[in-house]
């Protein structure tokens, strides 16, 4: 019996397992193998040496996706506790709501960042006819942070969300029952018992941002170098696979420490979701 | 006045090829109608074929109807994205239509077909300026779509003078104002037209020149920007940019305010063309499409579809095409910039040329918030996390 039922698992994990050696395991060796060979096929390390020059580059990659995620948090954490708050169908309406802007496409949503920002755009006209501005808002890292956080805000709140709505309401009663005060049911109870989400949700937006390349072309207007730019260069303008590669290497050992040290930070229960979530 | 009387008698014979009854005749008799349920797969720029909208022919659809045979049509943005494509092999085309450097590349790793001419014989409509081009010289691979140059439109209402040469794009009164090419080969191309550099030298301290003037002019640019260009220019956001004839056109049709103008120093002109590749599984198909591209009611509605200059002397004498008369695209003899194309560039001076182009766009921003915030935001992390390991370590103490 057992037998037969680890066969039927094998057998439906096999497509699984397939997929994720075509799509993820043979690109990812395939990433490898090109950041580390130069034009002719040999093994060269001239493309891992030209990464220095490329260093700010990185860390403004990393610091606007820190600064990113972080507004991302600030404002989806409330906002998912009063939807888990509230009566069933309000959640069900709001998480609506907040799900619909994805439906439309990616590209155009940033695009139209642009004409609302812009010197002549919208936002400045509004402003003029109260007498203010006109602000330099498109083509600054605001205007791409902003992009950043309007365009993965869901993937943050979703997760923090769902785990918000499994919450035990007696964990909360509990812990008032035995006087802690509301800091202290918060920080002591509600808090730890949703970080699994707030984990999940920094990886999903944290990743993102740190990689992006067209929020920062269309709203740093070229002014705004992200590193996902110059990845998308290597490989659409100057046919450098080679080189291209090894940014996304580095780019990818960069995030996976990130994510290692954040979640050093959770306790050893939302390290193993998270690390589900990364690994 | 000679000249003059030679290009009317060049013309009257141009029109006497294209109308001669043999030609037509020729045209009729050939027999298509075993090609009929076949395909052919046509790779070409994005928004760059009559479509349709606009009450004017739907060209692919057109073709279809008429010969029965089906058009898989797909489209890249720009030339090295095809090259990629069609240097991986993952896809068959029957048509690609890249520009002249690309195709002069293309020649050389041998990726296109010989064209038999015998099937093309619409070719007698193409313009004698552009057979025999640089990356063709003997006329075999490759027949011409559009010819396109590069040119300065610019906002009246924002910009007092009428500018006449590149520097106004350096010019501090404009700064903020300014839109530049975001690809490494037209930018360059500015300021090598600026300084009378060749487009294609393959000197590394004429491109170290060129990048140093594209740095000095890094502060006045508003943005580097290319399809963007058209809402920008016609929302009136910027005042002066550098971009193809064509494009333009339709930037001064939406906005009125616009007008355009060739610099003097010079600028570069770019021809895209019809070619067969190698991986072509229906190659008579495709030179009767490039034929029927070629016909003058087709190339008519693809020259007042994309308002790019045609290389097609019928359309050209059509008193029906109403961009004939049109300066921008056709500036007379005495007006017409120096022009220059781009050349395949060697591998060495293109791997110098974007890494230029990289620091140009890396370099002089400034970085200090930036880092003064990763340290603070790393020092509050190890903060945190110093202080939660001693927590964590004294509630072990408290349970043992």
């Amino acid at each position: 019996m057992n037998k037969k039922n680890s066969l039927m698992q094998k057998l439906c994990a096999a497509p699984h397992i397939v997929w994720s050696v075509i799509f993820i395991v043979v690109p990812l060796a395939m990433v490898v193998y090109y950041a580390l060979t130069d034009n002719n096929g040999n093994f060269s390390t001239v493309n891992i040496e030209r990464l220095g020059d490329y260093t700010t580059t990185f860390l403004r990659s990393i610091w606007l996706g820190i600064i990113a995620t972080v507004i991302c948090l600030v404002i989806a954490y409330p906002l998912a506790y009063i939807i888990s708050q509230s009566k069933l169908r309000v959640q069900s309406t709001m998480v609506m709501l907040i799900m619909i802007p994805m439906w439309m496409n990616f590209l155009l949503r940033t695009y139209s960042w642009m004409a609302l920002l812009e010197d002549s755009g919208v936002i400045n006209t509004l402003l003029g006819y109260i007498g203010i501005g006109p602000f330099k808002m498109i083509n600054t890292q605001g205007a791409v942070v902003l992009g950043m956080v309007y365009n993965f805000l869901p993937f943050m709140v979703l997760p923090i969300y769902s785990v918000m709505v499994k919450l035990d309401k007696n964990l909360v009663e509990a812990a008032q029952d035995l006087g802690a005060n509301k800091i202290n049911v918060f920080s002591k109870v509600i808090f730890p018992s949703t970080l699994s989400g707030v984990v999940s949700g920094i990886t999903m937006v944290f990743v993102p941002s740190v990689s992006t390349f067209y929020i920062s072309q269309k709203l740093g207007g070229g002014n705004v170098v992200l590193i996902g730019d110059i990845i998308e260069m290597q490989f659409q303008v100057s046919n450098n696979f080679h080189f291209g590669a090894a940014l996304s290497l580095v780019l990818m050992i960069l995030i996976l420490i990130c994510m290692a040290v954040m979640n050093k930070f959770g306790d050893p229960e939302a390290d193993e979701a998270a690390g589900g979530v990364i690994l | 006045m000679i000249k003059k009387i030679f290009a009317v008698i060049s013309a009257l014979t141009m029109v006497s090829i294209s109308a001669s009854p043999l030609a037509l005749a020729a045209e009729k008799e050939k027999d298509y109608s075993h090609l009929k349920g076949t395909e052919i797969n046509v790779y070409n720029w994005g928004e760059y074929i009559a479509d349709g909208s606009d009450g004017i022919m739907d060209v692919n659809k057109e073709f279809e109807k008429e010969y029965g045979i089906k058009i898989n049509y797909t489209t890249f943005d720009s030339n090295e994205n095809m090259y990629n494509k069609l240097k991986g092999g993952g896809a068959n085309y029957d048509i690609v239509i890249p520009s002249d450097y690309m195709i002069e590349r293309m020649i050389d790793e041998d990726m296109l077909v010989k064209l038999n001419f015998d099937n093309i014989p619409n070719y007698v409509n193409i313009m004698d300026k552009y057979k025999n081009l640089y990356f063709d010289p003997n006329n075999e691979y490759s027949v011409p779509y559009n010819v396109g140059m590069v040119g300065l439109v610019y906002n009246t209402k924002m910009v007092d003078e009428v500018p006449d040469s590149w520097s106004i794009m350096w010019d501090e009164k404009y700064a903020g104002q300014i839109l530049m090419f975001n690809n490494p080969r037209d930018a360059f191309g500015l300021a090598q037209a600026l300084l009378g550099i060749d487009f294609n030298t393959d000197d590394t301290e004429q491109w170290h020149k060129a990048y140093d003037k594209l740095k000095e002019q890094k502060k006045v640019v508003k943005s580097y920007v290319m399809d963007d260009v058209f809402i920008k220019m016609e929302g009136g956001d910027a005042a002066i940019a550098a971009y193809y004839a064509g494009d333009c056109l339709c930037m001064i049709e939406n906005n009125p305010d616009l007008a355009f103008v060739y610099p003097k120093e010079g600028t570069n002109i770019f021809v895209d063309s019809v070619c067969i590749p190698k991986s072509c599984q229906n190659k008579e198909a495709a030179e009767l499409y490039i034929n029927f591209l070629l016909r003058e009611d087709v190339a008519l509605a693809n020259a007042e579809f994309l308002y790019y200059a045609t290389p097609n002397q019928a359309v050209l004498d059509n008193p029906e095409y109403s961009l004939r008369d049109e300066k921008v695209l056709y500036p007379d003899e005495e007006d017409m910039p120096k022009t220059q194309y781009f050349h395949n560039l060697p591998p060495e001076t293109l791997a110098l040329m974007t890494s230029l182009w990289d620091n140009l766009k890396i370099e002089g921003s400034k970085d200090t918030g930036m880092y003064i915030g990763l340290i603070s935001f790393a020092t509050v992390c190890t903060a945190y996390g110093v202080f939660h390991f001693i927590r964590k370590k004294k509630r072990e103490k408290m349970y043992y």
